[in-house]
C-alpha cells in the first residue's frame, strides 16, 4: 500500500515542477527581445557601411550567441525540472520505503 | 531516439565501474569516421601537386578558411590553436548533424560539451600565462584587488558552464522537438514536415552552434593571451 500523504506530496511537487518550468522557459521573452535588438543594430551598421559587412556579422553572431545564454539557462531549468527533477526522485524513494 | 541516455554495457576493472553510454558508443562511431576521412586525405597527400586541382583544392580551401578563422577571432600569434579547434569544430559538427543517421547526437550529453568547454578553460589560462606570466595571474584573479578572489574564481569556473550549457541546450531541445513530432504527431503531417525541422534544428542550428563555440572560445584565448598584433 502507498502511503497516501506521500502521493499527494508527490503530485502536489510534480504540478508546481510543471508550472515552474513553463515560468522559466519565459526567459525567452526577454531573450528574443535583446536578440532581435542586436539583429535589427547590426543591420542598420551595415547599411550605413556595406564595405564592414564582414567584422560586423562576426560580431553579431557573438553577441548574439551571449544573450542566448540567459535563454538557455531557462530551457535547462525546464528541463531539468520536467525529467530530472530531485524532488520527485525524493518523494519516489519515501514511497518504495513506505511499501 | 530516446531522451534518457542508453546505457549499454557495464566494464568491470576490479572494483571500478566503467559504464558504456550510448554517446560514447556513438561518439566513437564519429571519430571512426572522421579518422578514416584524415588516413584517406593522408594517403592523397603523396599526390598532391603545386597546382592545386579538384579534391586537393577543396582540402586545401578548407584548411585555408580555417586558418584565417582563427587568425582572425585569435589573432596572428595564436595561429597554432587551429590545429586543436580544427578537430574540435570538425567532431561537433559531425556529432550534431548525427541526429539525421538516427544517432542520439553526442553533443546532447552535457558530459561532452563540458570536457570540451573545460579544455577551452585550461587553454585559456596555460596560453594567456605562456605569454604574461605571473602578470596573467594578476589580472585574471587579483583584479580590481585581492579581496575579489573568491569572486574572480567563480566567474572564471562559470566560463566553462557557460560555453558547455549554450551548445548543450541547444542541441537537446532540438532533439526533444523532433522526437516529440515524431512520437505526437499525427501521421499525415510525417510527409514533408520532418523535412523542414531537421533542416533547422539539425543543420541549421547545429551548424551555427559549432561557429559559435569555436569563435567564443577562441575570442576569449584571444583576449586573455594579449590581443591582436
Amino acid at each position: 500500500m502507498h502511503d497516501p500523504q506521500v502521493m499527494d506530496s508527490l503530485a502536489q511537487v510534480m504540478i508546481v515542477g510543471q508550472i515552474a518550468s513553463a515560468i522559466a522557459v519565459m526567459t525567452a521573452v526577454t531573450t528574443t527581445f535583446g536578440q532581435s535588438r542586436i539583429a535589427s543594430h547590426a543591420i542598420d551598421a551595415i547599411a550605413r557601411q556595406p564595405e564592414a559587412r564582414g567584422p560586423v556579422t562576426t560580431s553579431m553572431f557573438v553577441g548574439l550567441a551571449m544573450c542566448e545564454t540567459g535563454g538557455i539557462y531557462g530551457l535547462v531549468i525546464a528541463i531539468l525540472l520536467l525529467f530530472a527533477n530531485p524532488l520527485v526522485g525524493h518523494f519516489m524513494r519515501l514511497m518504495e520505503v513506505g511499501l | 531516439m530516446d531522451l534518457n541516455i542508453q546505457i549499454l554495457g557495464v566494464l568491470r576493472i576490479g572494483s571500478f565501474e566503467l559504464w558504456i553510454t550510448e554517446s560514447m558508443r556513438n561518439s566513437w562511431i564519429i571519430s571512426a569516421v572522421l579518422i578514416l576521412f584524415a588516413l584517406i586525405v593522408r594517403i592523397r597527400l603523396k599526390h598532391f601537386t603545386e597546382i592545386p586541382k579538384g579534391f586537393q583544392n577543396a582540402i586545401e580551401a578548407i584548411v585555408e578558411a580555417f586558418d584565417g578563422f582563427v587568425r582572425g577571432a585569435a589573432g596572428d600569434k595564436l595561429a597554432y590553436l587551429g590545429n586543436w579547434y580544427f578537430m574540435v569544430f570538425a567532431f561537433i559538427l559531425c556529432s550534431n548533424i548525427s541526429g539525421l543517421f538516427f544517432l542520439r547526437p553526442p553533443t546532447a550529453d552535457w558530459a561532452v560539451t563540458f570536457s570540451f568547454a573545460f579544455v577551452t578553460l585550461i587553454l585559456i589560462h596555460v596560453t594567456s600565462f605562456r605569454y604574461k606570466r605571473w602578470a596573467h595571474v594578476k589580472s585574471a584573479l587579483l583584479t580590481p584587488h585581492w579581496l575579489f578572489l573568491p569572486i574572480n574564481i567563480i566567474g572564471e569556473l562559470a566560463r566553462p558552464v557557460s560555453l558547455s550549457f549554450r551548445l548543450f541546450g541547444n542541441i537537446l531541445s532540438g532533439m526533444i522537438l523532433i522526437s516529440l513530432l515524431y512520437g505526437l504527431a499525427p501521421p499525415f503531417v510525417l510527409y514533408g514536415l520532418p523535412l523542414v525541422v531537421h533542416a533547422f534544428f539539425d543543420i541549421f542550428a547545429g551548424v551555427l552552434q559549432t561557429y559559435i563555440f569555436c569563435i567564443v572560445s577562441l575570442s576569449l584565448i584571444g583576449v586573455f593571451a594579449g590581443g591582436k598584433d
